[in-house]
This record gives C-alpha cells, structure tokens and sequence, in this order.
C-alpha cells in the first residue's frame, strides 16, 4: 500500500520552494541598490523617533488562543482518521464518536461561558 | 530519468503559477477599479497588460532595507518559509484525471500540514523586525490563522466523511456524477465555512487586520522592502490561488464538467478537465476579489467571534448531520 517513491516530488517541490524564495531573495540583494542609512534603517513609526523597544509585554489572550488551537487541532486530527473509515464503521463508530464530540462540546461550552 | 520527469512537472506547475500570480495583481487592480468605477492600470503596454512585469522589474532593482534593530538571519529567512509551503502544496493538487505530481495517500493532511507551515513563516517575520507594527500584525495574524484553521479542519473532516478517502484524485472521484452529486449540495455549510475561513487564513480583505492598512500601516511586513517584500506578495496571492484550487476540488468537483449527467454531456465532451478546474478556479479568485472590493474589515473581537462561536459550532453540528446521513445512506450521495 504505502509507496515511498510517490512522496519523492515532494521532497523536491519542497526543496524547488525553498530555492524559488532563496534564489528571489539573491536576485534583489544583486541587483537593488545599497545605501544604508540610521535614519532609514531605524524602525518604522510613522515617522517618529522609535521611544522603547518593540519587543513589549502582550495580551495573554493571545496566548490562550494559542492553547485552545492546540486542543482543538488534537480533536481534529483525531476526527480526520475516523472520517476516512466512517462508512465502514457504521452505528459504532456513531455512537463513538458522538461520546467523543460530547466531551468536546461539554469543554467547548466551559470555555465559552468563561469568555475568552 | 525519474527525476529529470519530477523536475520537469514542477517546472509546468510553477511556472504558470508565477504567471497566474502576477495576472491575478493586475485582476485584481482592473477588476476592484471597475467595481469602484474607476479603469485602474492603463498606462503600461495595451490596456495596462504590462503592469504586472513592470512591477516586478521595478521590485527587483529597489533597495532591501534591513532595519538595525532587526535579527538579520531571521529577517531573511522569513520570506522563504512563506512562499516555500504556499508553492510545495500544489504537488498533491490534481488538475486533470491522472495529471498530478504526488499521486499520495495522505494528500489532505499533507495540504493541511503544508497551509499551516505558512503561519510560522509570519511570525518570524514580525518578531524579526523588531518594529511595533510589525509585532502587533505578526501577533493579529497568528491568532487568527489559529482560529480559522479550526474550522477549516472540521470543513475537511466533513469532505473526507462523504468521500471516504484522503486522497485528493479519489475526493473528486467520489463527486462523478452530476453537478448535484458535488460535495457542495450534501455539504454547503461546510463549503461556505471553508471558504471564508480560506480567505480568513490568507489574510485577506475582509479579515486583512493583520495588514490593516489604516491602522498598522502593512503589519508583519511593514520594515520589508525590495524583492523580500515581493516574496510575501508573490505568497499570498499563491495562497489564494490554492485556496480557490482546494474549494474547487473538495467541494465543486475539481476537473469534472458541470454538464455532466446533462443532455449536454456529449457536446462538451471534448473540452479537457484542465479547462472546467481553471474556470472553477478563477471563480472563486473573483470572489476573493469581489469581497476585498465591498466589504469593510472586521473589528477584532467580531473576528475572533465568527472563528470560534460561529463557524466552529456550525461545523460541528453539520458533521453530526452528516453522519446521520451516511448512515441512513441518504440518496444520491452516500447509497
């Protein structure tokens, strides 16, 4: 069944990507002009002087969007192999998953009356 | 000689996918200019057709700046791990009855894995810059790339339930019929919640505040310049195509005739699969056109919103629904 040659061009179509963006980049470092300059190397704020480091504190709901992607990617690549096989799985595999997606769905409305 | 014929075929897929990339700029300035009664581009060869060469040419000779403060080799890097997944995807894409590059097994989870690469590429790039726009855009984008993806993942969860497979020749396989045996019809929720987190992932208009021209000025790309910038640009646009390709082939039956299983079937018969995939494909590129020209952006919060209590519920159901439908083997899709 699982024929590792069929994978080969991908290999190398990831490669030929990487190389379109490399040989890109090359190009515009030959060929565009260089004079650098601390007024214009200096980073971009509308024109003002840059007052503190960019690098500053954050939200933290970012990051706990971030962890609640994690839990649902898992729950999707969990689905995906069970969708391939479904017809073949039939009430049992229903009833399965419909325990599944309760669980999700309990933690799911947690997470909504929370307020995130 | 076997990779002579690889080379070979993704020569023929990146080639005309440089060219569509640059022809869909100049659509997309024509077309918006049109639908804002304006004529856009005119001036550069007949009727505007050179612009997208000019453009290019002229990105070509502009200076690169890289900002002091900036992580030099991540700065660079950047650009490259955005355009090299949005370019590999397109090797398990099938344009035609047996034209594919990788003819692989796990042709879906390989476009998901390669879609979501992207986004790594975007955060790199704001946090390199080491500029406030660009973090906040980097920050924007990812957020809600994650939160689109979501409900991307469930949208395919319901395309590989009806088609049985992951592969993608034999999701368009399992669509044969007519233009009602397509996946659209047994799943339009799913479509149109795949669609719009698609234009939501490349960070188009409406869902484009991680560029938000009028608040962060361009977002994770603001300190870029020169041909790193045209690599970001050449990257989103591939992307959309992708995601036009992907909606045409998992939902609309990718290179099938829609006069299928119609008086007109014969008459058409001769017209070859490429063809009806390319129209497909530009439809819904006009789509993404269409919207960037009539909608205005979200607000943040109404975004994340949509992502996570619209579409994710909405998805959920519909593959509950779905699964009562394989079973009762509802006709004409699941007999």
């Amino acid at each position: 069944m699982l024929d590792l040659g069929n994978y080969l061009p991908i290999l190398f179509f990831i490669i030929v990507g990487l190389l379109v963006g490399a040989g890109a980049s090359i190009v515009g470092f030959l060929l565009g002009t260089r004079k650098p300059d601390p007024e214009k190397n200096s980073p971009y704020e509308c024109g003002f002087e840059a007052f503190e480091d960019a690098r500053m504190k954050f939200d933290v709901r970012y990051y706990l969007i971030a962890i609640l992607f994690i839990i649902f990617d898992l729950e999707i690549a969990f689905l995906f192999p069970w969708a391939v096989v479904f017809k073949e799985l039939g009430l049992f595999g229903f009833v399965a998953m419909m325990i599944f997606l309760t669980i999700l769905v309990i933690g799911f409305i947690y997470e909504w009356k929370k307020g995130h | 000689m076997e990779i002579i014929y690889i080379l070979l075929g993704i020569i023929l897929i990146v080639v005309p996918l440089m060219l569509s990339v640059a022809y869909l700029t100049y659509a997309e300035r024509k077309i918006i200019g049109y639908m804002q009664v304006r004529i856009g581009p005119n001036r550069v060869g007949p009727r505007g057709w050179l612009q997208p060469i000019a453009d290019a040419v002229k990105l070509m000779f502009k200076e690169i700046i890289i900002p002091t403060n900036a992580n030099t080799f991540l700065f660079i890097i950047a650009p490259i791990l955005v355009i090299a997944p949005a370019l590999a995807a397109w090797a398990v894409i099938p344009f035609m009855s047996g034209w594919v590059l990788a003819d692989i097994n796990a042709g879906l989870l390989y476009i998901l894995a390669m879609t979501s690469i992207g986004v790594y590429g975007i955060i790199i790039a704001g946090w390199a810059s080491n500029s406030k726009y660009a973090f906040l855009g980097a920050l924007r984008s990812a957020a809600q790339i994650v939160s689109y993806e979501i409900a991307m993942g469930f949208a395919l969860v319901g395309v590989l339930m009806a088609a049985g497979s992951l592969n993608l020749s034999q999701i368009i396989q399992a669509q044969n019929g007519s233009i009602f045996h397509w996946f659209w019809l047994p799943l339009l929720p799913l479509f149109v919640i795949y669609f719009i987190s698609g234009v939501a992932e490349t960070n188009r208009s409406p869902f484009d505040l991680a560029e938000g021209e009028s608040e962060i000025v361009a977002g994770f790309h603001v300190e870029y310049s020169g041909m790193l910038f045209a690599i970001f640009f050449l990257a989103e646009y591939a992307n959309m195509i992708l995601i036009a390709a992907l909606t045409s082939t998992l939902f609309w039956g990718g290179w099938l005739s829609p006069f299928q299983g119609t008086f007109l079937e014969s008459t058409f018969a001769w017209v070859p699969g490429l063809f009806w995939f390319i129209i497909k494909i530009a439809l819904f590129l006009l789509f993404f056109l269409w919207f960037r020209a009539t909608f205005p952006r979200y607000r943040y919060d109404q975004l994340m919103r949509l992502g996570w209590k619209v579409f994710i519920p909405i998805t959920l159901v519909w593959i509950v629904v779905l699964s009562v439908f394989i079973l009762v083997k509802l006709p004409p899709w699941f007999v």
